[in-house]
């Protein structure tokens, strides 16, 4: 009974312009899975006031990170915390993406990379990584990333020397042709619908999703998302969903 | 000395005067995580209907300057799966339970009220008179008061149990809603429920809901739920359950002075998790310091 609880920031670091990655101490008895994710409270007042989602971007003995981007104004009081100062966090919650049996194809668009990184860590060089981002000052954790993959490939979207210029889910269509492997992906809801146009009813394609949160426990019914079974809740029945299931 | 903070409504007890607000604490069991249900006064459940319902299309909130609003449209999984599924666990907790009910129409607010009187785990009825969506006649029961007349009447006649009702803010005289609940037999009224909102979207000139207008709740509406208690306390003699934007004991105790008998957390759940149990621990300080023996004193002590 207690998943609510206070901690101590380790480091709240600026990657890009907009980007951060908030490490917080965490109490040993708190165990996450891949996919998961914490709500955040923003501060004590009341405004704003609910708190924030976000993804568990890494979880090691005793601290849990998150990458996360400035887009309103309670990431921008997320981004203003110091080291040493405390935060309110509560979680993990929601489902975790089922474990992969053997190698696997991750795809991370942006931000999502949050959601994904985890997953990649937890089984290192198994995974085919297919990351797009906008230019190449947001492709982050290269070396990282090219140390836990078995393969990397990266999109940007403007013109760039080392990467495949268009959208990433252009590139899986390229370099995937023969690749029947389980599917892994987070990333915005352009790229979520492109790639359910992609993925074939016999594959296997975890997807991680994104809804307004209020409870973030199941309780308001207010992040729901349609499903081929109707309204499911994003904080309790996902966030990770298989694609054929969802209504896109 | 540990004050006494028992109030009674109709004819249950309440070990205190803290329950939670229908739609905002789930079934209980989403929040028994982080809460023991045995410290509340009462769980309020979801919203219930005969049949599954499957409410609004999303987004379904958005955050307001000290609220929310919400355009859930009561989304709910119908009597038997309630029955079925979720009172088993529920009645394992000392505590009042309480099913926030309402229907399509007149006779199938009778009939799920009738069902549940049946039920020998649910201790009180809190009937929803302030459906957002006004689209048929019965909809409107909150706000016309002949017609929440004859449907206090009817839900009244086939149950026993602990009757609420609970009223809209949507209405030019709050009071007098009260008095025909009392009028026709109601044991209590609660109040109030969301106000309602809206939100726009200037880029799409859309709503940022997916409906266009939805319920105001939290800490933005505090003041007006305060004053809809205190008007209505003066004209009924039935309890008076406060609601609206409560986060802290300091807010629960300013509904009691006004004369609420009991009060509901509803958006502070989500804020908090532990927000119930911590405001019964602040209302209990409270009374310690104050050297009041008796919750009951002071309640309604309102000074004009
Ligand atoms: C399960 C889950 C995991 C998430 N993980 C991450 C993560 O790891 N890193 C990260 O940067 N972001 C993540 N998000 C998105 C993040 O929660 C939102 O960006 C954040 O809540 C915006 O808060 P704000 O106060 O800054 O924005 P607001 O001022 O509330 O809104 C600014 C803009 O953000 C949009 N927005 C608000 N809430 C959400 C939301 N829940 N999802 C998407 N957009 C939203 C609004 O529509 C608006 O356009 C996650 C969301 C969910 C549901
Ligand atoms: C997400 C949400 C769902 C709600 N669902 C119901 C409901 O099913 N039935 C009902 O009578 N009131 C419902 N309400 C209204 C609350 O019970 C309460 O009256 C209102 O939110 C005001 O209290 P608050 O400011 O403490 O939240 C809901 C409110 C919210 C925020
Ligand atoms: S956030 Fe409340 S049900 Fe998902």
């Amino acid at each position: 009974m207690n998943k609510l609880f206070r901690a101590k920031i380790i480091k709240n670091e600026q990657l890009t312009k907009d980007i951060y990655l908030l490490c917080v101490e965490s109490p040993d008895e708190i165990q996450s899975k891949p996919g998961q994710f914490c709500l955040l409270k923003l501060n004590q007042r009341l405004d704003p006031l609910l708190s924030r989602p976000f993804s568990i971007f890494d979880h090691v003995s005793g601290e849990i990170k998150f990458l996360y981007r400035v887009k309103g104004k309670g990431t921008r009081i997320l981004s203003t915390f110091k080291k040493d100062d405390y935060i309110t966090l509560s979680g993990p919650f929601g489902r975790w993406y089922p474990f992969p049996q053997g190698d696997f194809i991750v795809i991370a668009g942006g931000i999502g990379l949050a959601s994904v990184y985890y997953l990649m860590k937890r089984f290192p060089k198994r995974a085919y990584l297919f990351y797009g981002v906008r230019e190449e000052r947001e492709i982050l954790f290269y070396d990282e990333l090219r140390e836990i993959t078995k393969e990397m490939y990266i999109s940007t979207e403007m013109e760039c020397p080392y990467t495949y210029k268009g959208i990433v889910t252009e590139l899986v269509k390229e370099k995937c042709k023969n690749l029947s492997l389980p599917i892994y992906a987070c990333g915005p809801m352009v790229m979520l619908k492109e790639l359910k146009k992609v993925v074939k009813e016999s594959q296997v394609c975890y997807v991680a999703t994104e809804e307004r949160m209020a409870c973030g426990v199941g309780a308001c019914l207010g992040c729901v998302i349609e499903t081929k079974e109707g309204f499911k809740r994003v904080c309790t029945d996902g966030p990770v969903f298989d694609i054929r299931e969802l209504l896109l | 000395m540990i004050p006494s903070l028992e109030v009674k409504i109709g004819n249950l007890t309440f070990k205190n005067p803290v329950l939670t607000a229908s739609g905002t604490f789930g079934y209980g069991l989403e929040y028994s995580q982080f809460v023991d249900l045995n410290l509340l006064g009462g769980v309020v459940v979801k919203g219930l209907s005969l049949r599954p319902k499957q409410g609004n299309p999303p987004p379904r909130i958005y955050e307001t300057a000290c609220g929310m609003i919400n355009s859930i449209g009561l989304q709910n999984i119908g009597f038997e799966a309630f029955k079925n599924e979720k009172l088993p666990f529920l009645r394992k907790y000392k505590t009042n339970i309480i099913v926030n009910f309402f229907g399509e129409n007149l006779d199938e607010y009778i009939e799920i009220a009738y069902l549940l009187d049946s039920l020998e785990d649910v201790h009180a009825l809190e009937m929803n008179v302030s459906c957002p969506n006004k689209t048929t006649e019965w909809r409107k029961m909150g706000l016309e008061p002949e017609l929440l007349r004859k449907a206090v009447k009817e839900v009244r006649a086939v149950t026993k149990k602990t009757l609420i009702v609970k009223l809209s803010p949507q209405v030019t005289d709050i009071a007098l809603m009260a008095k025909i609940c009392e009028d026709e037999g109601a044991d209590a009224v609660s109040l109030i429920n969301t106000i309602p909102a809206m939100v726009i979207d200037i880029k799409t000139r859309k709503s940022m809901l997916g409906t266009p207008t939805g319920g105001l709740s939290g800490p933005a509406i505090k003041p007006i739920a305060l004053r809809a208690v205190w008007e209505t306390v003066q004209a009924v003699k039935i309890p008076v359950i406060g609601i609206g934007g409560i986060v802290s004991a300091e807010d629960a105790l300013q509904f009691l002075i006004v004369g609420a008998k009991a009060i509901q957390i509803g958006t502070a759940n989500f804020i908090n998790p532990r927000a119930t149990v911590e405001i019964i621990e602040g209302i209990k300080q409270f009374l310690i310091e104050e050297n009041i023996k008796d919750i009951n004193e002071l309640i309604g002590s309102f000074i004009q």
